[in-house]
């Protein structure tokens, strides 16, 4: 890796400080179970790395009055434990329990989870000069597009690697981020940018800005929650396909839902089509399966990925079965 | 000297040699009378593993030890057009730098071009780096199919793309096709598989004056110490390797490499010692890899179950290197064929020998046109291999599977009927393997007068179990347990050794390790028998005594027998005679899956997988080698390809993320049904458990849905594909 300077901060106002001294060149880490592979591989090259791990004031849970606050430091481990977050936010301890395996979890953080880098192949390998490093193509489009998007406006073909972040979104998860002249709250549904608006990054996250707090709204008793995530290998993998799945149930109706996928869109995808086609109704197979179809309505496959459209499909028909019967999805 | 044959391996393949061998043959005990042999033995070494105090090749650590690092190419084809290694010499830390040569045709991403060593792998890294290479890319092929189109750049200089068809012809393959009852047309192919060691490739060399000693993660110690011998202009006895402990090897890991070679020289060059040990993405790239077939298959038959004509043509590729042959029909007999192989060079890593060669493709591609025949011919797919398969063991195994499996009761008579979107399926597969083993090893068996035992050999254990098979035949001539016995392997000076290739390493050195430990025990016998007032031939030696044969009562205990050594105790060696090994094993493999159809995900649930190997020397690394076989062809079945970017010829997943691995939540019930044959004496099981199973779980998949995947690994989006396809047509 290339030579940094390393900067262990202790508070959030040291760690924003260090941040900005260079803010272009300096990045944060959290787990670092992003982004020390990347630094191995050559991929980011900053100059100065800033570990929170010593800023406790990011590392919480706790349940308040308005919903659920996560700091961006609490780990995967933590969340996937945590009772609360089992009970009232399921979708979100499922997601967090499907990532990586225990090691990972264990170092992995929630602020680390979201802002993760994508797991594209040709962004990964260092002697592959793409769009996202600042090359003049997408590798992806002539290459080998297994696990690349079909809900992609370009030039970038990516997924969006995040287990948690549709998960999150699904249960109205807002964002708390910190820089040197304030902070600013921002819905998770904003967060994440398409590369046609951001190319060298996948959300708003600005140079010297850091990702603070997740804050998910109290949930009405009636919400069921789940994380559905097809994994090509199950001891260890990146979603295939997932999808965030809550509804707010009132008896066997759905008096409205919240749909997103994970594995199919360099944004975890938010698919209004399909919540509309759940609210109001009583969820049967049929009204599932309607759903999952607009949900993917309108997936432009690439050469090699036209099976994902079945795939996703059906998980998120599973999901909204699963959702309705308070289980996990059987993938 | 009486002249025998028998099966050597060299480089992982296996040949037939005639060799004089001494007269007399040996025996093993009837098998009541054994006491450890076929039992249960703990490897010797498993203290050490688990603990973390094994040394294995990327654990030894000398003083003033420097990093080594290949500079490879970047790109699949290109001519060195410039290199200039001023900086990278420069930088401090560097302290060795070597160009293997300025004008190299790269000819596949991971060619070795330059190395260096440095003080850290960082700094090493860094001047790896500060190379500067200037290529002229040359327009490269990536796949088979673009080899072969007309007008393809040649992949090597002055070498057809295509190489030499390879035909064989029997009997009238176009009578029996025009008299069959049914006949089957089909296009199949198979991935390329990478070996995937835990340990990677590597070695650390260190010189003292002109003698040089290497720690290798290698499957032939002694194999390591000729070829750099010979490449340093060194005798043999100033070339020492050791391999203590080694983490996989799979038929990748014979002689020194490429890297063993650059390690020595940077080592020299440094006059210090260097470790070189490859990374992941390296080990994918430039260490070989089981070569990919594409083949088009025809066979035919008759309803009332005979296999009567087989015709297939295919072209299979080991990347730049050749070596990718496999059997057809394999095993079965068909008395009509035309075989037509052609293997082709691509862009790529050149093949290696890998746990059986050839053998789990055509596994999987015969059995997949076994199972799809025999239903067109409407006969129970068990019953076609029972009536076309010649091998006496095999149809022993099929009983025992076929009961074990449910195979009666639990498959779908009608392919895919099973109700609902997540349907269960049963298939089998076959396998044959040589095995055998022959005079290379020496053992020697110390005696001391404390009455501890030594038995030494150079031979490396790959992770089957070898040390403890040695300590297992040793203890059970000695009248010992094996963890009694202090057994020291993986190093020459131990004395000359097998390469552990082609499954005979166990067939190799079982009968040293007896014939060693028989003639130890035979010198302690002459020194015990006076006191005893009888003679050596009338003792015996079990369950830590010796006594007199005919009168157990008369005797003493082992530690006083020894007492009565002289200080020099007893060192006697031994080499192998014949009568105690042989060679040709049998394998079934029965699978149950579960597909669901609307994911395509495909859940091995249990493998059912009957071997034979002869007499067991030790039944739990038999049972173990079985356990790995079966993973390992789980994951050859549903996971494991190295994917090429067809436009830049390079790999997408040369790491272990993408290049997907079983882990622990795809891993089934799986059952051992090991068949004992002690009468046949010992035979090497470590390839024949991975030939079946990919075979099984794909007959198993189409048992469950009725829709033949055609093309390995059999991944959910392919499952997908398949059930899609199948939808439209109907």
């Amino acid at each position: 890796m290339h030579p940094f300077q390393y900067v262990q901060a202790t508070s959030l106002r040291e760690a924003i400080a260090a941040l900005n001294r260079s803010p272009d060149t300096t990045k944060p880490m959290a787990g670092g179970q992003d982004l020390l592979t990347e630094l191995k591989e050559r991929i980011a090259q900053p100059t100065t790395v800033v570990s929170l791990r010593g800023v406790r004031e990011l590392r919480f849970i706790r349940e308040g009055a308005d919903g659920l606050h996560i700091g961006s430091m609490a780990t995967l481990a933590e969340i996937e434990q945590h009772p609360q977050i089992r009970g009232s936010y399921a979708a979100l301890a499922q997601a967090a329990a499907s990532v990586g395996s225990p090691q990972i979890r264990s170092q992995a953080t929630l602020g680390g989870n979201l802002c993760q880098r994508p797991r594209c192949w040709y962004y990964r390998a260092e002697e592959f000069h793409c769009l996202k490093k600042g090359g003049d193509r997408c590798f992806a489009v002539a290459g080998e597009n297994k696990y690349h998007a079909i809900f992609s406006p370009g030039p970038c073909h990516i997924v969006h690697p995040s287990d948690c972040a549709p998960a999150a979104m699904a249960l109205g998860a807002k964002a708390r981020i910190v820089s040197a002249t304030g902070e600013r709250q921002v819905s998770l549904d904003d967060f994440f940018e398409m590369p046609n608006r951001n190319l060298f990054g996948e959300n708003v996250l600005r140079p010297g800005e850091l990702l603070a707090e997740v804050v998910i709204p109290k949930p009405k008793g009636t919400l069921r929650s789940t994380y559905a995530k097809f994994r090509e290998r199950p001891s260890f993998d990146f979603a295939m396909c997932g999808a965030a799945v809550a509804l707010d149930m009132d008896g066997d109706t759905c008096r409205s839902a919240r749909i997103v996928l994970s594995g199919v869109a360099p944004v975890p995808l938010h698919v209004p089509d399909a919540e509309t086609a759940l609210s109001g109704k009583r969820i049967t197979q049929e009204i599932a399966s309607a759903a999952a179809t607009a949900a993917l309505k309108g997936a432009q496959p690439m050469t090699d990925n036209a099976y994902k459209v079945p795939l996703a499909t059906t998980v998120v028909r599973r999901a909204i079965l699963a959702a309705v019967q308070g289980t996990e999805a059987a993938l | 000297m009486a002249k025998i044959k028998v099966t050597i391996n060299e480089g992982g393949f296996e040949r037939e040699v005639e060799i004089e061998a001494p007269e007399g043959t040996g025996s093993w005990p009837k098998p009541d009378q054994m006491h450890v042999l076929g039992k249960r033995t703990t490897r010797l070494e498993a203290p050490d593993k688990v603990t973390g105090r094994a040394r294995y090749t990327y654990d030894v650590n000398l003083p003033g030890l420097l990093y080594g690092k290949i500079i490879r190419s970047p790109h699949a084809h290109a001519r060195i057009a410039k290199i200039d290694v001023t900086k990278a010499k420069a930088l401090p830390g560097v302290k060795a730098v070597i160009v293997i040569d300025p004008n190299k045709e790269v000819t596949y991403q991971g060619d070795e071009i330059a190395a260096l060593a440095a003080v850290s792998s960082d700094v090493a890294e860094d001047a790896a780096r500060l190379i500067d290479i200037q290529y002229d890319l040359l327009p490269h092929v990536a796949s088979i199919d673009d080899a072969r189109k007309p007008g393809a750049p040649r992949a090597i200089p002055n070498r057809d793309n295509v190489g030499r068809e390879e035909r064989s012809e029997t009997g009238d393959v176009n009578s029996a096709f025009a008299a069959a009852d049914a006949a089957i047309d089909a296009n199949y192919s198979t991935q390329v598989q990478t070996h995937v060691c835990l340990e990677t490739h590597g070695v650390v060399c260190k010189w003292d004056g002109d003698e040089l000693t290497v720690w290798a993660s290698t499957q032939g110690v002694q194999g390591v110490r000729d070829e750099l011998a010979r490449e340093f202009g060194l005798p043999a006895s100033k070339v020492h390797a050791i391999t203590e402990h080694m983490g996989g090897g799979f038929g990748s890991k014979f002689g020194a490499g490429v890297e063993g070679s650059i390690c020595a020289r940077l080592a020299k060059d440094a006059k210090a010692p260097v470790k070189l040990m490859l990374d992941r993405k390296e080990e994918h790239l430039a260490v070989g890899n089981r070569p990919s077939i594409q083949i088009h298959m025809k066979a035919a038959g008759k309803k009332t179950g005979e296999l009567t004509a087989l015709e297939t043509d295919s072209y299979a590729t080991g990347g730049v290197g050749g070596g990718a042959g496999y059997p057809m029909p394999y095993v079965y007999s068909c008395p009509n064929t035309r075989i037509a192989k052609r293997e082709v060079f691509i862009n790529a890593g050149a093949a290696r020998a890998f746990r059986a060669p050839g053998c789990p493709p055509a596994a999987y591609l015969m059995e997949s046109t076994m199972d799809d025949l025999a239903e067109k011919l409407g006969v129970d797919p068990l019953e076609f291999r029972r009536k076309n398969d010649p091998n006496q063991t095999r149809q022993k195994q099929y009983d025992m599977g076929a009961e074990r499996i449910g195979w009666a009761t639990r498959r779908n008579k009608v392919p895919g009927s099973a109700p609902g979107p997540v349907k269960r399926g049963i298939g089998m597969g076959s396998g044959a393997w040589g095995g055998g083993g022959g005079p290379a090893d020496i053992v020697t068996t110390r005696i001391h007068r404390d009455g501890s035992v030594e038995v030494l050999c150079g031979v490396q254990d790959l992770g089957t179990g070898t040390r403890t098979a040695i300590g297992v035949v040793a203890a059970e001539e000695l009248g010992l347990q094996p963890h009694e016995l202090k057994v020291a392997i993986g190093h020459t000076d131990y004395g000359p050794s097998n390469g552990s290739g082609g499954s005979v390493t166990i067939g190799s050195v079982s009968p040293a390790a007896k014939t060693s430990a028989a003639n130890a025990k035979m010198q302690l016998f002459q020194k015990v028998a006076p006191s005893l007032g009888v003679t050596a031939n009338d003792l015996s030696a079990q369950n830590g005594r010796v006594f007199v044969t005919k009168d157990p009562a008369k005797g003493m205990s082992w530690k006083d027998a020894c007492a009565k050594l002289d200080a020099a105790g007893i060192s006697a060696q031994g080499s192998w005679i014949p009568g105690l090994n042989s060679s040709g094993t049998a394998g079934t493999q029965f699978a149950e899956v579960e597909v669901d159809t609307e994911t395509g995900r495909v859940r091995p649930l249990r493998v059912v997988a009957v071997h034979d190997c002869g007499l067991v020397v030790n039944r739990l690394t038999a049972e173990s080698q079985i356990y790995g076989g079966v993973l390992m062809g789980l994951s050859f079945a549903l996971l494991e390809d190295r994917i090429l970017d067809g436009p830049t010829g390079r790999m997408v997943n040369p790491n272990m993320e993408d290049y997907k691995v079983v882990g622990c939540l795809e891993v089934p019930q799986i059952d051992v049904i090991l068949m004992d044959m002690p009468e046949r004496g010992v035979i090497g099981l470590g390839e024949p458990p991975v030939i079946p199973t990919a075979a099984a779980i794909a007959n198993a998949v189409y048992n469950a849905i009725g829709v033949r995947v055609r093309d390995l690994p059999i991944t959910p989006d392919k499952v997908l594909t398949a059930l899609s396809a199948k939808a439209k047509e109907a």
